[in-house]
């Protein structure tokens, strides 16, 4: 929760608006993401967070507004925003399978070094010293994130958390200002999870500002200096852990808005007591564990945090692709 | 994958499941798998058939001919892996594990060899009547030797155990540097052997070439289930520069000892579709594009260098360029259609592409057929091509006379052949510093993930219009040697599919037959594919029916190709024994290895 002084911008993003035909996936959001920062976007599923990041790095090409890297305009092609220097993760792991470890970060060095074919025909000293040079990097970074002893494995082989550090130091390889991270502790166990947690404060504190989005609550606001939400495309709220975490709003999304003007808990239950019941032949869906706990969660913010977690590990599975 | 369940399971297997199939005591097993391999052996030098009507002349008494003497290397093959299971002193390298499998497959080529020979006899030679004592004595010798392996101890329960590498082979001990060296020459050596014999065989004796077939499948099974590739394979990881050497080395002494005209062509026209597979590996193998249009660069090539050749055919008849302006010529004419097609298809992406290089390479042909006076401009010569093609000079030495070195005559094939021989050096070191380097690593990394691949900072684009460009120029080098060799050039060749090697089909089936992203798969792919067909006469028509089939059976049972480049056979079997990969890490000892196959 530590705020650092630096207050230049990195990232500013302005009227981001995101159309797939009739849906509006992202509408117009700003948000600004300064130097030495960390930066937590949450919001239901479906809320628009990964096509939010879509935009941010050019995979997709924003519908209106503008995203611009330390003052200057990005153009929506993503090995451009990449060598400018934002790097990301994928939310569905997306690693080179068939390379190994090592040469997965190296692919990640791609905007960093300069050999062409011809070099790599050649093979000169320059070359060499390169390749030298970027293997030593790569290597360092695996040490960074605790993969230098599997350099050689293919990455396939992973286990799914190594997967996910791996893809943050194959992002950490092209030696950006702003790293992505779109939901790095998917899939974790809560040691994984507290590890991650100390991996981003670590990245931080290599000057690297963080956005990230995440489901697990605590490991959210634990880790973020601000909090932006995201509902239905919308930017809810922004503003620090303790702001967000008590706005009604962002309650009211993460558990669905009651009843005009009658927010009553016992109605709320009784409500979802009927639908529970209604489906109990099916196998669990992600509305059961809300159905059960939202009366509590109502009642106090911690609750609704880990309600809120509880959300995230049922959502992830629906995301794993 | 999970270790210890296996352990687990194979303390279990010895213990219940040490009989094998036909219950006999172990040295009786041992003792008819040796009495069969030298009946084998023996019958080899007796006649097998009265009359000299069958290929080979398999008359006579002590000289072993044609299908006897691979016979006679089955046998022996069979006799050296019996021996192994009598722990005879220097022989246990041959059979690390002491395993069954491999004696299992040694005996099976000796049988597939003895029973085909007497079964084509019988069959060309209108019956039983043809066959001589050594007939029967080879097919109940090598009977006897195929009974016996199944009285040894059993390797598993499925089919599958008796005939593949045991899980786990004992380390070798540690040879020293020279030592490994020497197996590399001697391997090499006895590859060159296998291919020349193979090069040689008489094409109208397609019984011979059958019987070589059996013998090279089922013997290099049995050494592979033996081991001893995997071992092999660690050695020339470890001397890499030398084995590659050996190989060039072993390839340039192939025109000396198969001094002969016809086979040499063979050779040269092997090394051109190897050279263009190897091209086409670049774009298909490492890439991930699928170019169903690539033999059109290979034509571009040729018709670029028929055209400054000299040829009165040519448009150009009074340019004759010297032979390295000509290959440059070629290859500049290659890389810029190469572009040209690449620019605007590579903005597609998989199926698309397919589809419009395939149109591309269609364009290619019947433009060239078109550019003939009547229906255009007169470029091409249209479909009677450009012929008398001159042969090159380099540097005053004619390629096309024939140059006495020492006491052997190198006719003009064989002057191409090591012309040849030299561009596919280039070729293949091309492809092996460009595949590890920042630009293969990002190929690779197109071809498994382009999403992620560009969000990695990769110009897709851009990469991959270097892959195409450089595949295409590859291909237009072997293409100005071709026009050459083959004293002209036509459109008919450079189509998608044919009948005549050098088509797009042709090529991938190299490339994909062989094994994707490795070196020696699309030569090895080339080879086999080249020369089947011109070994098998009566293939010729079913050749494309043929090839499917072989498609469709390498895919069903090794989808990473005869070799298999270590990733991707990774990536195709290991969903074989178990589903949850992710969960699992590499046991140590495989992932050593894995450079060695990049
Ligand atoms: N390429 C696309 N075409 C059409 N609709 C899309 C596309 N990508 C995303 N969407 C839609 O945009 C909305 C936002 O999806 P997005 O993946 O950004 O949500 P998210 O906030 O990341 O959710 P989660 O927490 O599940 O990851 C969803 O309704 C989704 O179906
Ligand atoms: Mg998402």
């Amino acid at each position: 929760m530590t705020t650092t002084t630096a207050t230049s911008p990195v990232l500013e993003a302005s009227g981001v608006t995101m159309r797939f035909g009739g849906l509006t996936a992202v509408r117009s959001v700003d948000l600004t993401v300064n130097s030495g920062e960390i930066v937590g976007l949450i919001g239901p599923n479906g809320a628009g967070k990964t096509t939010f990041f879509n935009c941010l790095t050019g995979l997709y090409v924003p519908t209106e507004g503008k995203v611009s890297y330390k003052g200057t305009v990005l153009p929506p092609k993503p090995h451009l925003v990449t060598s400018a220097g934002i790097a990301r993760t994928f939310q569905n792991i997306r690693l080179f399978a068939n390379m190994t470890v090592l040469e997965n970060v190296l692919v990640g060095r791609h905007t960093r070094t300069k050999e062409g074919l011809w070099s790599a025909l050649l093979r000169g000293p320059g070359f060499r010293k390169a390749e030298a040079a970027s293997r030593e990097r790569a290597m360092e970074l695996l040490e960074f994130i605790g993969l230098a002893h599997k350099a050689d494995h293919l990455s396939r082989n992973l286990p799914y958390g190594e997967q996910r550090k791996l893809e943050i130091a194959r992002a950490m390889a092209s030696e950006p200002g702003l790293l992505l991270l779109d939901e790095p502790t998917a899939g974790m166990n809560p040691q994984e999870t507290r590890a991650t947690e100390d991996l981003v404060f670590a990245i931080r504190d290599r000057g690297i500002a963080v956005l990230v989005i995440e489901h697990d609550m605590r490991f959210i606001f634990n880790l973020s200096d601000r909090v932006a939400c995201l509902v239905q495309g919308e930017k809810l709220v922004e503003g620090t852990s303790e702001v967000v975490q008590g706005d009604e709003r962002v309650i009211a999304a993460y558990l669905g808005t009651p009843f005009e003007g009658a927010p009553g808990a016992e109605e709320l239950a009784e409500v979802e007591a009927a639908e529970a019941a209604e489906a109990t032949g099916t196998p669990e869906t992600a509305e059961a564990p809300e159905a059960t706990e939202t009366p509590e969660a109502a009642e106090t913010p911690e609750a609704a945090e880990s309600d809120a977690a509880a959300e995230g590990t049922t959502s992830k599975e629906g995301n794993a692709q | 994958m999970a270790t210890t369940e296996n352990t687990a399971e194979n303390t279990a297997e010895v213990t219940e499941t040490a009989r094998g199939l036909i219950a006999l005591p172990q040295t009786a097993a041992r003792a008819l798998i040796a009495v069969g391999a030298v009946a084998t052996i023996a019958s080899t030098f007796m006649s097998w058939t009265y009359t000299a009507d069958f290929p080979g002349d398999l008359t006579y008494y002590g000289s072993p001919a044609g299908l006897q003497i691979l016979d006679l290397v089955a046998g022996a093959i069979t006799l050296l892996f019996a021996l192994t299971l009598f722990d005879v002193r220097g022989l246990r390298w041959l059979n690390p594990a002491g395993a069954t499998a491999p004696v299992v497959l040694a005996a099976a080529s000796a049988f597939a060899v003895s029973w085909f020979s007497a079964i084509a006899i019988a069959v060309d030679l209108k019956g039983l009547v043809a066959l001589d004592p050594g007939a029967y004595v080879t097919a109940i010798g090598s009977l006897i030797a195929l009974v016996g392996t199944l009285a040894l101890p059993s390797p598993g329960d499925t089919f599958k155990d008796w005939v593949s590498k045991p899980d786990r082979i004992p380390a070798a001990q540690k040879l020293p540097g020279w030592a490994e060296r020497l197996v590399i020459t001697a391997a090499t050596a006895v590859a060159l052997i296998v291919f020349t014999y193979g090069i040689g065989v008489d094409p109208e004796a397609s019984e011979t070439f059958i019987g070589y077939l059996l013998l090279v499948i089922f013997g290099t099974w049995a050494l592979q289930a033996a081991g001893l590739f995997d071992r092999f394979a660690t050695f020339n990881a470890r001397h890499k520069g030398f084995a590659t050497s050996m190989a060039f080395l072993a390839a340039a002494v192939f025109p000396f000892v198969e001094n002969n005209e016809h086979n040499a062509n063979l050779g040269v026209n092997i090394l051109v579709v190897a050279t263009v597979a190897l091209g086409l590996n670049i774009v298909v193998g490492l890439t991930g594009l699928l170019d169903l249009g690539y033999v059109a660069f290979l034509g571009v090539g040729a018709y670029a260098a028929a055209l400054v050749s000299g040829s009165e055919f040519s448009r150009f008849s009074g340019v004759q360029f010297p032979f390295w302006a000509a290959m440059l010529t070629g290859m500049a004419a290659s890389l810029v259609f190469g572009v040209l097609i690449g620019a605007p298809t590579l903005r597609l992406r998989g199926d698309y592409l397919a589809i419009v290089t395939l149109g591309f390479g269609e364009i290619f042909r019947i433009t060239v057929n078109n550019l003939d006076g009547s229906s255009g401009p007169n470029i091409t010569n249209g479909p009677n091509g450009i012929s008398m093609i001159p042969d090159l000079d380099i540097f005053g030495f004619n390629l096309g006379n024939s140059h006495d070195i020492g006491s052997i005559t190198l006719g003009r094939f064989a002057n191409y052949f090591l012309l040849m021989l030299i561009i596919t050096g280039i070729v293949v070191i091309v492809f092996n510093r460009a595949a590890d380097s920042r630009i293969g690593r990002s190929w690779i990394a197109i071809r498994e993930d382009e999403t992620a691949a560009t969000a990695m900072g990769i110009n897709g684009f851009r990469v991959k219009l270097i892959a195409f460009a450089l595949g295409a120029s590859l291909a237009g080098l072997a293409g100005t040697v071709s026009a050459h060799v083959g004293y002209s050039v036509n459109p008919a060749p450079y189509q998608f599919a044919g009948s005549v090697p050098p088509n797009s089909a042709f090529l991938l089936a190299a490339v994909v037959l062989g094994g994707m992203g490795t070196v020696n798969g699309p030569i090895l792919g080339a080879t086999l594919l080249y020369l089947l067909p011109e070994k098998l006469g009566f293939l010729k028509e079913y050749q494309l029916f043929a090839f499917g089939i072989a498609l469709v059976i390498l895919m069903r049972f090794r989808p990473e190709g005869i070799i298999a480049n270590r990733r991707r056979q990774l990536e195709f079997h290991e969903s074989d024994d178990s589903i949850d990969i992710p969960e699992q890490g590499l046991p140590d000892s495989t992932v050593g290895v894995t450079k060695a196959g990049a």
